[in-house]
């Protein structure tokens, strides 16, 4: 009763302790807040996947819709069940599990049986994230650590390319090899006459009617889920731009069988998994720098890898093992960095 | 129109100034008891010179300073002394506190006029500064004459007063400079003569065009004053950012600003000042922003220092449905209150009172996912992910080499942070293990 109290003389000393009954919350400041959380940047990139998923859909057919959700579906349901098990905090709905199996699904060939979307996702939430302790403790992308898995686990599988026909049997599907297999193998004459002339085989490229990973074939759609990104601020251009960049530099140097300086570095930047690797899986938080400068390190190590990976290495693709093994060194990248600090130049002209 | 001054980084909130900022500044009521607490500043807190049941008028001494740096304190009010004890204050601590019960009457002792006071020498300002009790009404309420007085081998060149009000909502600084511009400029003049210097900053915030304009026509005889329009950013009004944003100095880490030769002082505090001189006024009322959704009626009003809270809210209608959070100071700085039965300091510039609506939920953090966002605002260039990284783990001594103690709590690193990381606990948590 604190207005009476109040009234009361003999107490009007003590008042100024006297426990209200308002249910005030006391917290440390600031009061307010901005409304990110990690669910809904997590959402967001899951939303800006969106036009990619569409476009693999569209030439892969119902078998995409298979592979994907197999994936999420395993995603998010370990997260859960080993969540659950172990009496921890449920964060399962909070879009980066989903994250995850929609990325390996992209990763993923078409035609892969059924136990592969789940071997995978498996590894990448219950393994590389779970076991590591969680959203922001693990080191590697876990979507890259999943197909990683499966690509030295089942090689064959893995490497099983359809052509885009939209089939629900993809297993009886045309097989064929992948532009970046072809370039590897047999140049990029060769590239050309497949595709007919260059100006197709951009425009195939780019619309990502070729053989490849489900997600990764549609570069105009993974560019416009990364304007998304960038336009929201949840991505800057400094991973994706260096990355792309150096890979561009480096396949127009190295790139052609001609000599030096002969390269085309557009077939090497629309091919693969570069555009998706690049905006979507380079740019992860937990496993790449925060700082700017740290960043753009980290993105020309990953183009670099990536190029060494693709001309000299024994895979047609470098981009997944690149951003794995530059994720081993952004906590290292971390440390070598730091922001500029206000007043740090001035402190060691004057003091020490 | 001319650029606008700013530093880097930094953050914008939602303002929500636009609760308070039309409302003129208006007197609240005589409280009928004050709660007057012995230290209301940054030091050794004031020896009590009264007795219970002792008579007090309006700006009679009731403590007076115990060292170089304290501050005396003034009763606020005319009546008698009730109760001398410890009772909490707006910053959590229980701090002795001289408690008044008004007669009514607000008889004030007499104020030692001075007509002639920029005649007076720079001892005899401070002097005057030092007896009416005068603080940082900014909040960090450090005694404005031992800021007056910096060590010789650190010379003063230029002054600023900080018009920025960059805390979102509050606005009292904002009505003082567009209602009594005049009292400001003067006060600013009478802070450049206690330092001998002869070029004087008032910096404000581009959100407060009448302020801008008021002050500019107030100042415009004055060819040592440059107004300057600062970019809506916060913090810009923390003494650094703010030098930075006028001056383009940087104020060295772990310096003050007074390494750069600049003295910086609140709005508030130069009218305090202007008062002190001119009139021998003491500085026992303040102009308080009392806003947030959570109140009924937002009002700016001149409150006696030693009013409670509840008071204040009382005369604003009261506390809406649904009212969570009561927040002395703005909502980046401030500190949330448990009970309303704290008073009114020489320091509070405002009572904020959050609604549900406005109210986002921090009580459940996660982990960091090194997002990066708080490092691209950190107003100071630190580290704040890794520094919050290291302090959740314990390690305090290497937060430290991540420079712990550069950081200012200014909040904007947990402002932005998805994860609601409370990191200002842990930068305070880290400080109170490993000094500096
Ligand atoms: S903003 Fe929060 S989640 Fe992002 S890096 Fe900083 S502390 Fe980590
Ligand atoms: S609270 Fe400290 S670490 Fe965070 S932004 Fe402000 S100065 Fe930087």
């Amino acid at each position: 009763m604190p207005k009476q109290v109040r009234h009361d003389t003999k107490r009007k000393i003590e008042m100024a302790t006297d426990v209200k009954t308002h249910p005030l919350i006391v917290s440390v400041s600031p009061h307010v807040r901005d409304e990110e959380s990690i669910a809904k940047i997590m959402w967001t990139v899951n939303f800006a996947l969106l036009p990619a998923f569409i476009m693999s859909v569209y030439y892969f057919g119902p078998r995409a819709v298979y592979v994907t959700g197999l994936c999420i579906l395993t995603a998010v349901l370990s997260e859960h069940l080993f969540q659950k098990g172990l009496n921890r905090k449920i964060t399962s709905t909070d879009g980066s599990a989903f994250l995850t199996g929609l990325l390996l699904g992209m990763n993923l060939p078409p035609a892969v049986p059924f136990y592969i979307p789940i071997a995978g996702s498996l590894v990448a939430v219950v393994i590389t994230k779970m076991l590591f302790g969680g959203l922001g403790y693990n080191i590697f992308n876990p979507a890259l650590v999943g197909r990683a898995f499966l690509l030295i686990s089942w090689p064959k599988l893995m490497t099983i390319w359809s052509t885009p026909t939209a089939q629900f049997l993809a297993m009886d599907a045309r097989t064929t090899a992948t532009p970046l297999g072809i370039l590897k193998e047999e140049g990029a004459v060769k590239l050309m006459e497949v595709f007919g002339d260059k100006a197709s085989l951009y425009s195939q490229l780019l619309m990502g009617n070729r053989a490849g990973s489900l997600g990764e074939t549609s570069a105009i759609a993974l560019l416009i889920g990364a304007a998304i990104l960038i336009y929201k601020r949840y991505i800057t251009w400094h991973i994706p731009f260096s990355f792309l960049g150096t890979v561009a530099v480096a396949a127009w140097i190295f790139g052609g069988r001609g000599g030096l300086f002969t390269g085309d570095p557009v077939i090497h930047l629309l091919s693969g998994g570069l555009m998706l690797g690049a905006f979507f899986m380079a740019t992860d938080y937990v496993t790449c720098p925060t700082i700017k400068k740290g960043q753009i390190i980290f993105g020309i190590g990953c183009g670099a890898i990536t190029m060494l990976i693709r001309l000299k290495g024994g895979f047609p693709e470098g981009v997944m093992f690149a951003i794995l093994l530059m994720n081993c060194f952004a906590p290292l990248i971390d440390r070598g960095v730091s922001p500029k600090m206000f007043g740090a130049v001035k402190k060691k002209e004057e003091k020490k | 129109m001319s650029k606008v001054a700013t530093f880097e980084r930094g953050i914008h909130p939602k303002y929500n100034k636009e609760l308070s900022s039309g409302k003129s500044i208006t007197p609240a009521k005589l409280p009928q008891r004050v709660v007057i607490p012995l230290s209301q500043h940054i030091g050794a807190p004031a020896k009590c010179e009264v007795k219970i049941g002792d008579e007090v008028k309006k700006g009679q001494v009731i403590g007076t300073p115990a060292g170089f740096v304290s501050s005396p304190v003034h009763s606020s009010i005319s009546g008698k002394v009730i109760a001398i004890a410890d009772f909490p204050t707006a910053v959590g601590r229980l701090v002795p506190s001289v408690v008044i019960e008004s007669d009514g009457k607000d008889e004030a002792v007499a104020f030692k006029e001075n007509p002639n006071y920029m005649n007076l020498g720079a001892d005899e300002i401070k002097a005057a500064i030092k007896d009416a009790g005068i603080v940082g009404m900014g909040g960090a309420a450090f005694p404005t004459n031992v800021k007056l007085s910096p060590p010789k081998e650190k010379p003063i060149d230029t002054v600023i007063l900080n018009g920025a009000e960059c805390e979102p909502y509050l606005t009292a600084d904002h009505r003082l400079m567009a209602e009594r511009p005049k009292d400001v400029v003067e006060g600013l003049k009478i802070i450049m003569k206690s330092l001998g210097v002869n070029k004087g900053y008032i910096g404000i915030e581009e959100n407060k065009p009448d302020a801008i304009a008021a002050i500019k026509s107030a100042a415009s005889g004055e060819s040592s004053i440059e107004v300057h329009t600062l970019e809506i950013k916060y913090p810009q009004g923390a003494e650094k950012m703010l030098i930075k944003a006028i001056k383009n100095r940087e104020v060295p880490s772990k310096g003050l600003p007074m390494d750069v030769g600049v003295v910086v002082q609140n709005i508030g505090t130069a009218i305090a000042i202007y008062e002190a001189v001119r009139y021998g006024k003491p500085l026992i009322e303040r102009v308080v922003t009392v806003t947030g959704r959570g109140i009924k009626e937002p009002r700016n009003m001149m409150v006696r220092v030693g009013t409670l809270l509840s008071d204040v809210i009382e005369q604003c209608g009261g506390l809406v449905e649904g009212a969570v959070k009561v927040i002395s100071g703005g909502p980046m700085m401030g500190f949330a209150q448990w009970t309303l039965d704290v008073p009114v300091t020489k320091g509070t510039s405002g009572i904020l009172v959050l609604s549900e609506e406005e109210y986002v939920s921090s009580e459940e953090y996660f982990a960091c996912i090194r997002c990066g966002r708080c490092v691209d605002v950190c107003p100071m260039g630190l580290n704040p992910s890794m520094l919050s990284i290291l302090i959740e783990k314990g390690h305090y001594e290497e937060a430290k080499d991540y420079n712990l103690y550069d950081c200012f709590e200014c909040g904007s690193c947990a402002y932005v942070c998805p994860a609601k990381r409370p990191m200002v606990q842990f930068m305070r948590l880290a400080k109170s293990q490993v000094k500096p």
